[in-house]
């Protein structure tokens, strides 16, 4: 097997990044490391970000991969409502939390298998295709929920989202097991490289005997079951299903996560573990924001001006300045 | 030239180092005013490298550009534009969908308040092209001209633009005959305008029709500067690869090799508006050239083979067993493996490593689940990489980072990884230079020797009569003409061709 470089990859402009914003919050609020264990789960700002950043991380696990072929799915926030209402008028109307959960994670993979459809056998524009679903999701959010925001109080659905497992509160736990599963699945099969394979030339994958209509599929479908799981852990949270504002935007923060942890939006190589940090990146600068006492309308203009930072930093260009400034420090 | 004239521009033992590699070291190189200096050398020989750093893409590691004389260090290529050294590409990068004459003044419109004059551009325009014995209709799109006019009009765009130097970077490669005596004319005109030209092409006969020196690299090393008009050809290829040439060209068409059983058959196998239907035995040990005109349906038939079109009619068997071929995965499925003729497009993954694009094919053929772990991915390129004597300085290199001959012997490889029963090559040989084009013949007689079938499509008849068994023709998306034994000549060969008096043998020449 590879040998990994650790001080090399703990170099990437991607963890300086973290860790820079993750400094600068504890400079504000000298507690943020700190972490206590009460009724058997930890707590903690440290632990705050995590679990917060859960349900993004989830949404950036199956949209790395479908990035990585080149293509882009708009309607994961959409469908993160689906699924929330689906189990929220499940378990109202009487059925039990498996029944739910397991619909819920259904209906996810028919969406994106949907997605998949219009991708691959109608060759409709991946931002287009995913669009559609974009728009009539949150319709189809309201048509389940008939509207109004459906409360319940169901033990199995609200321990997903808020419950802990050895302490970790379980999003975390949840975001883990499918960042660790998906990126054991696409390195330990062939699958990480003919997405990659597909993402870099989708013609020359098709001369190689790469089916890859099937493939995409599959990479929607994964991002559609990842978005449900991430629809019900909000859902759980809140305790209800909100088709209004469930998910809202977060394809976007999803995207966002990907780019930052250096997956490129035009297709080839990717990393589900970097994603995972990019979306960590964001959260931690939530909630730097938020515990710094700016008011909220500050998050968005300080966010962009952190990711500009971030994408320069680890721009090719940047790079090689940096590697030439301290080949010529070592030198002096 | 002006003999003894000071050069327009010179470079002084230039040196560039990428990683550790010296792509180019201590090389001398100078253009006279109307001069045609062609540069010569294999893939990877340091052309393009040497070409970019004296059009400033590239700055140099050591050494120094001179421009009349003085020192200079361009910062991009617009820079040596404004400094009058201009640069046309193989692939015109001009803008298709814009008229001829806003291509011409793109970036400069004379304008009156502000207002762009196309009346004044387009006048100008068509005193410019006159200049180059170019008389069409300046407002038409770019893109509705043939190949060969959007090179004179890019042509015309750099020498306004600079006016000094003109590099011209395998400006030949996509045209015919034709249109090469075309273009041929305008490089006269500028030559006796005064301008330097540095010629870049593969093919040497073009070198000694139109160029008055030549330098030769190899290896990043300059091998020598010649007055050609006191070299032969066979000087250049010697010293170009520093050896005699490996394969005697168009010799003695190989024997009649049909002992083998067949391996691979196809019954009337067609589509409708792409390819009549045909039928073709191959066996084992036999190569099959096909000839024919561009858009004769040569690719249409191989695309059929391997399922890229799927076929409507027909039935394709393998060693007797009929195989269901409804695309390439299914044909990699069945032991085929297809080199396509846009290496680019439709060959390389460019970002991926060597490593990745030559276990490609084996990992799609082996499925999702059993994946080829890392060693036995580096042992299977490595051993393939070697066999073929693909030169990268390491396996995990992007792919995009090699010549287009080592690129093409990669994709070579990926097929051959497959052990495959049968192989299509598409033009396995364009755009590669000399060396590598004798290797990749040769790798094809030893594929036969070894006991594959193959098919290779290829528009050099003397390559074609050189390494194959039987030849079949194509012309009008029909099978005209199976030939064998004695027939395969290039004189039989272009009779065949040529054979159906409405043949459009013209149909892709000129505007």
């Amino acid at each position: 097997m590879r040998r990994i470089d650790w001080r090399g990859a703990l170099l990437r402009p991607q963890f300086m990044a973290l860790a820079a914003v993750l400094g600068i919050n504890w400079l504000l609020f000298p507690g943020f490391f700190d972490i206590t264990l009460q009724d058997g789960r930890l707590f903690g700002s440290v632990i705050d970000v995590l679990n917060r950043g859960a349900p993004v991380a989830i949404l950036a696990i199956g949209m790395t991969a479908v990035i990585a072929t080149k293509g882009v799915d708009l309607s994961v926030g959409a469908v993160m409502a689906i699924a929330g209402a689906v189990a929220a008028v499940l378990v109202t109307g009487g059925s039990s939390a498996i029944v739910a959960v397991g619909a819920a994670l259904l209906v996810g993979l028919l969406c994106g298998l949907w997605n998949g459809i219009l991708v691959t056998y109608l060759e409709i524009q991946p931002i287009i295709a995913t669009l559609v679903l974009m728009v009539a999701g949150r319709g189809l959010a309201q048509l389940v929920t008939e509207g109004s925001i459906v409360t319940f109080s169901d033990p199995v659905l609200i321990f997903i989202g808020t419950g802990s497992l050895f302490g970790m509160p379980m999003p975390i736990v949840i975001a883990a097991v499918l960042a660790i599963g998906a990126t054991l699945i696409v390195r330990k099969t062939a699958l990480g490289l003919l997405i990659e394979a597909v993402g870099v030339n989708r013609s020359a994958a098709r001369f190689s005997g790469i089916s890859s209509g099937l493939l995409l599929v599959v990479v929607y479908t994964f991002a559609g079951f990842c978005a449900a799981t991430s629809g019900l852990i909000v859902a759980g949270d809140i305790r209800g299903a909100d088709a209004n504002n469930a998910g809202l935007w977060l394809e976007l923060d999803a995207i966002l996560a990907v780019v930052i942890g250096g997956t490129s939006l035009l297709g080839g190589r990717f990393s589900i573990p970097m994603s995972v940090v990019g979306a960590l990146i964001i959260q931690a600068m939530n909630t730097g924001i938020l515990i710094s006492g700016f008011s909220p309308e500050f998050n968005l203009v300080v966010k962009s001006g952190v990711i500009i930072l971030i994408l320069v930093l680890q721009a090719p260009m940047t790079s090689q300045w940096l590697r030439k400034r301290m080949s010529e420090g070592k030198a002096q | 030239m002006v003999e003894g004239a000071e050069p327009v521009v010179q470079a002084r033992g230039i040196v560039k180092i990428f990683g550790q590699h010296r792509a180019l070291d201590g090389v001398d190189f100078e253009v006279r005013p109307g001069e045609v200096h062609a540069l010569l050398g294999e893939n990877g020989a340091g052309k393009s490298t040497l070409i970019k750093i004296l059009t400033g893409a590239y700055q140099p590691d050591g050494g120094e550009v001179l421009l009349e004389g003085a020192p200079v260090r361009f910062s991009d290529p617009l820079d040596a534009q404004r400094h009058g050294i201009g640069t046309v590409y193989q692939e015109v990068n001009l803008l298709p969908n814009r008229s001829v004459a806003e291509n011409l003044f793109l970036g400069h419109q004379p304008t009156r308040f502000g207002i762009v004059q196309r009346k004044v551009i387009e006048a100008r325009a068509r005193d410019l092209l006159a200049g180059y014995g170019l008389e069409i209709d300046v407002k038409a799109e770019l893109g509705s001209y043939s190949v060969a006019v959007q090179q004179i009009v890019a042509i015309a765009r750099a020498v306004e633009l600079s006016g000094k130097v003109l590099v011209l970077d395998e400006p030949t490669a996509s045209l015919d005959r034709n249109e090469v005596a075309k273009m041929f004319e305008v490089v006269g005109r500028l030559k006796a305008r005064g301008l330097g030209i540095i010629f870049i092409t593969h093919f040497l006969d073009q070198v000694f029709e139109i160029a008055d020196r030549v330098t030769i690299l190899r290896n990043g090393r300059l091998i020598g500067t010649k007055v050609l008009s006191e070299v032969t050809a066979t000087d250049v290829v010697r010293m170009m690869l520093g050896k005699d040439l490996a394969f005697d060209h168009g010799g003695v068409g190989v024997a009649e090799a049909m002992q083998g059983p067949v391996r691979v058959e196809f019954k009337s196998l067609g589509r409708q508006g792409k390819v009549a239907p045909f039928s073709l035995a191959l066996h084992e040990g036999e190569v099959v050239g096909v000839a024919g005109l561009l858009g004769s349906g040569r690719t249409e038939m191989a695309r059929l083979m391997f399922g890229v079109d799927p076929a409507d009619c027909g039935e394709i068997s393998v060693g007797g067993r009929v195989v269901n071929i409804r695309n390439p995965a299914q044909a990699v499925a069945a032991g085929f493996g297809f080199c396509p003729e846009d290496r680019k497009l439709d060959g390389i993954f460019g970002d991926l490593s060597v490593r990745e694009n030559i276990i490609i094919a084996l990992q799609a053929k082996l499925g999702w689940f059993r994946a080829l772990n890392r060693d036995e991915q580096i042992e299977i390129a490595g051993n393939y990489a070697e066999a073929l004597d693909i030169r990268a300085a390491n396996h995990e290199m992007p792919v995009k980072l090699l010549s287009g001959g080592n690129q093409q012997k990669v994709i070579l490889a990926r097929w051959l990884a497959i052990d495959p029963n049968f192989l299509i090559l598409d033009e396995p040989t364009r755009g590669i230079d000399v060396g590598a084009h004798a290797e990749i013949v040769r790798t094809i007689n030893r594929l036969r020797e070894e006991g594959l079938a193959l098919l290779v499509i290829s528009s050099e008849l003397d390559e074609v009569v050189a390494y194959s068994n039987r030849i079949v023709v194509m012309r009008d998306r029909e099978m005209v003409a199976e030939l064998s034994g004695a027939d395969i000549a290039p004189s039989v060969i272009v009779a065949a061709i040529a054979d159906n008096p409405g043949a459009k043998v013209t149909a892709e020449v000129g505007a």
